[in-house]
């Protein structure tokens, strides 16, 4: 390990905590005016050019406000639940690549935070530990909705857990690895010279399998029951106020552009762009396009999250739990069972 | 010191210090945190092992889906503070503990004075055999028939506690 | 340096803390987290002996027993969710109908 390499490092750290943080910001900004686009109104317009100076005046007001907790409420647990919900959305990111390696420095920098060998496990280790943040949010507040919104939760969250894992089983026998960068270079190649080798276009099943659940785990409606106003206040964060709300609220983006940056990389192809071998470019300028390529991919997703969010009602809990084990589970199990006889018969 | 052997202790003093702080918690939930610490613990302990995938199905089963059911369980119970159990001091309890702390020397001591003659320093192959490949070829041909059995202990397992915590049989 | 020794005291100390969790507290569920935490112990003995012995057989068991422990944690806290319904308490002590 090398000063430089640390430099490096250090760099995609903060190179990817900027963008998460600006992201949900603009994500936020996005999504009230998009809201108010399909609900026939002007949106948030005043504060800076187009409003986009709205979601820092918000945050100035969150951090200003009061920070109450509730006499009966558990202090400690209270105030550690909206760090693990923060925590794990930040660090989910870390091993997601978002751009073919670049030669700098004399040295081979590969365009990812954290290169594990076990990425998709590490994905799903993060994932399955972030139900706690809600959870425990619900119970430390000792408010019957919030508990009710906690308990939802986690029913929800280990529910989908299970189609969301095994829906990856298809990509990992095309891919035959659990790296995510490998994931994404053997995406790069062409299906008969013209299609894109996207896993989208190879595990289709598999793709809405992992979109619905991936929905399903960033709490975004019509999967929203834990925190479903009609029914239950706030949900688990009713008794959160000033910052420690504000932290489940950036949270909640910051998931929610993690997750499309996921599904960017396990099924869209990640940072590929297509037929750009053709141009011929230099080999930094192809990294910085690819990067763009990964940016916008990444952008659309987030897109269609807030477009299904106000087009789509919430569902009711038995349904939900319905859909995931009657409906999810038995889809997510065809395609592996499907994608393996595939693989087999090819072999 | 070597990075190993800072990292060791300190896992290992997270891991003893949660594990008695769970057995020691009146408040379920509070004990159930702990012990996601001791899992996180063992899960650093099995990395210091080089046994990646163990560490990563840790925390992907124990902290990410057992005790999720047990936290499920105890809000759904409401259970909060067991002062309502009565759990006073008796002298079976502190001959229980007694024993169990006999048991712990007795241990310790054979372990320190038996000539363990195998290597004592973790081998260069270490990192190979905690691979997912490792253990997946491992699984997948010397213990293939029990992996399939698994399953059916799953499935056994699904059915009775749907049985179990149903509330009315029809 | 770190020696298996330290690994197997180490994994004793926390078996022997657990069983003594079992053995002292009344809390069922607190009595069934005392046990994952001895399987645990026990997991960290075998993934130990795996990586200093330099074969996987043990890491491979450490799968068995998560799987016996997840079956488990679910028939058992069925079992107290079933408890609780009937007798509204989870003391071990006060379910002794089975005691003569």
């Amino acid at each position: 390990m090398d000063h430089i390499d640390i430099l490096i490092t250090l760099a995609k750290i903060v190179a990817a905590f900027a963008f998460l943080i600006l992201g949900a910001a603009m994500t936020v900004l996005l999504e009230r005016r998009v809201s108010a686009f399909i609900q026939n109104r002007i949106g948030p317009n005043r504060v800076g050019p187009g409003g986009l100076i709205q979601p820092f005046a918000d945050v100035a007001k969150l951090v200003m406000k009061e920070d109450i907790v509730p006499r009966s409420a558990n202090r400690f647990i209270h105030d550690m639940a909206p760090m693990i919900s923060i925590g794990v959305a930040l660090s989910t990111f870390a091993i997601v690549p978002f751009g073919n390696g670049i030669d700098i420095f004399g040295r081979h920098v590969k365009l990812m935070i954290a290169d594990v060998n076990i990425g998709m496990l590490y994905l799903l280790a993060l994932t399955s530990v972030g139900v706690y943040g809600i959870t425990l949010a619900g119970w430390s507040s000792n408010n019957k909705y919030s508990l009710l919104g906690g308990l939802r939760s986690s029913a929800q969250l280990i529910s989908y857990e299970l189609s969301m894992g095994l829906s990856l089983i298809g990509v990992l026998m095309i891919a035959g690895t659990l790296r995510l960068d490998e994931i994404v270079l053997r995406q790069t190649q062409y299906i008969g010279g013209i299609l894109p080798k996207w896993n989208i276009f190879l595990q289709p099943l598999g793709f809405i399998t992992f979109v619905i659940a991936s929905f399903a785990e960033t709490n975004r409606l019509p999967f929203d029951l834990p925190e479903a106003e009609p029914e239950l206040v706030g949900g688990y964060h009713t008794e959160y106020s000033g910052m420690k709300f504000g932290l489940f609220f950036l949270a909640e983006y910051a998931n929610m552009i993690t997750s499309s940056a996921i599904i960017t990389t396990l099924f869209l192809g990640g940072w590929d762009v297509p037929y750009i071998e053709g141009l011929g470019l230099a080999p930094l300028t192809l990294a910085l396009v690819q990067v763009g390529g990964f940016l916008v991919k990444v952008a659309l997703v987030v897109l269609f999250y807030i477009i299904v969010r106000w087009t789509i009602p919430r569902f009711r809990y038995d349904q939900l739990m319905n859909l995931g084990w009657k409906v999810m589970l038995p889809l997510a199990i065809a395609n592996a069972l499907g994608t393996g006889l595939v693989l087999l018969l090819i072999a | 010191m070597t990075l190993e052997s800072i990292l060791f202790i300190v896992f290992a003093a997270v891991g003893l210090a949660s594990a008695l702080l769970l057995v020691t918690r009146r408040n379920p939930i509070i004990s159930a945190l702990y012990l996601i610490l001791n899992f996180f613990a063992l899960a650093g302990l099995y990395l210091t092992l080089h046994a990646q995938f163990i560490a990563v199905i840790q925390i992907l089963v124990y902290a990410g889906a057992i005790m999720v059911l047990f936290v499920f369980v105890i809000m759904l119970l409401n259970l909060r503070d067991e002062r309502s159990l009565r759990e006073g001091l008796s002298w079976k309890k502190v001959f229980a503990a007694g024993v169990s702390f006999g048991l712990l020397m007795e241990v310790i001591y054979i372990l320190m004075t038996s000539a363990s003659g195998m290597t004592e320093l973790l081998p260069a192959k270490a990192t190979e055999i905690g691979t997912v490949e490792a253990i997946g070829s491992r699984l997948f041909t010397r213990f293939l028939f029990p992996f399939e059995v698994t399953s059916v202990l799953l499935t056994a397992a699904i059915v009775g506690a749907i049985l179990l915590a149903k509330k009315k049989l029809d | 340096m770190v020696t298996l020794t330290s690994y197997l005291i180490l994994s004793a100390a926390m078996f022997i803390i657990g069983a003594t969790g079992v053995l002292v507290r009344r809390n069922a569920i607190i009595v069934f987290m005392s046990i994952e935490l001895m399987l645990n112990s026990v997991n960290l003995t075998l993934v130990a002996f795996s990586a200093f012995l330099g074969d996987s057989t043990g890491q491979a068991l450490v799968f068995f027993v998560m799987t016996v422990a997840a079956a488990e944690a679910a028939v058992g806290l069925a079992i107290v969710i079933a408890l609780f319904r009937r007798k509204q308490t989870v003391n071990l002590d006060e379910i002794n109908i089975l005691k003569w």
